[in-house]
């Protein structure tokens, strides 16, 4: 009953619920994008970066 | 300025991912890796706010986020810039995931606002809570649910998915537009 009556609170007619298995192939291939640049790694770009930054303190050794 | 060996791995470790954040959300890979450029100076100038023993990851994913959001706005007043411009902009650049298998789920998902599209990669890509992910978007749990929920539905239409079965055994894209599609 109080399950009913939080449902009904809802404001916006809601559109048919996704079956379980429709979100995981969209969890999937949301995934699957997402891990295509994850997989490119830290580009050297960053590590120089880091690196110079910590270096910052104490310069290159001569 | 010295580093923590452990704080370096753990920022660099993040690098990845916040690529792959950076670029759903601004949808250009360059503009992408100087957000991301700009989060890792921030972020540093500031490690003494960081707690150690908390999420880097999240520390870090917030201040992009923020940044992002903060330029978005600056943008915005000088360019009439919107979730319609966002996908113009990837249909532009086809090729900039490295692969153009995506494309189609990228447009779609280019298509959601911008605090449902965040909502939905954070929670379903990049792997935090939903308490983690509100953290991230300053906002309740229960906003960043429905941000999900919502997101998931809208991809879904936009995709023409209504069953697993419109996907094809090997799923691309490409075959869900293709048997589902206008």
């Amino acid at each position: 009953m109080e399950a009913a009556a939080t449902r009904s609170k809802r404001p916006n007619a809601k559109p048919a619920k996704l079956g379980r298995d429709v979100q995981a192939r969209l969890g999937q291939q949301l995934r699957a994008m997402y891990d295509e640049v994850v997989n490119q790694g830290v580009p050297d770009r960053f590590s120089d970066l880091i690196d110079r930054l910590e270096g910052g303190g104490k310069k290159d050794p001569q | 300025m010295a580093m923590d060996e452990s704080v370096r791995k753990a920022v660099l470790g993040a690098v990845p991912s916040l690529r792959a954040f950076a670029i759903s959300l601004c949808g250009n890979v360059d503009r992408a890796d100087d957000l991301v450029q700009e989060t890792l100076l921030r972020a540093l100038a500031n490690i003494d706010s960081f707690q150690p023993g908390t999420n880097m990851s999240a520390w870090l994913f917030t201040i992009l986020r923020n940044h992002f959001r903060s330029e978005y706005r600056k943008r915005r007043r000088e360019v009439e810039d919107s979730d319609g411009h966002h996908a113009e902009s990837l249909k532009s650049q086809p090729d900039q995931y490295g692969h153009v298998e995506f494309r189609e789920f990228r447009e779609a998902l280019a298509k959601l606002p911008s605090d449902q599209r965040e909502a939905l990669i954070l929670v379903g890509a990049s792997g935090f809570s939903y308490e983690e992910a509100a953290g991230i978007c300053g906002c309740a749990v229960g906003t960043i649910k429905s941000r999900v929920n919502r997101a998931r539905t809208r991809l879904a239409e936009l995709l023409h998915v209504n069953s697993a079965e419109d996907f094809g055994p090997d799923e691309t894209t490409r075959a869900v537009l293709a048997s589902g599609g206008e």
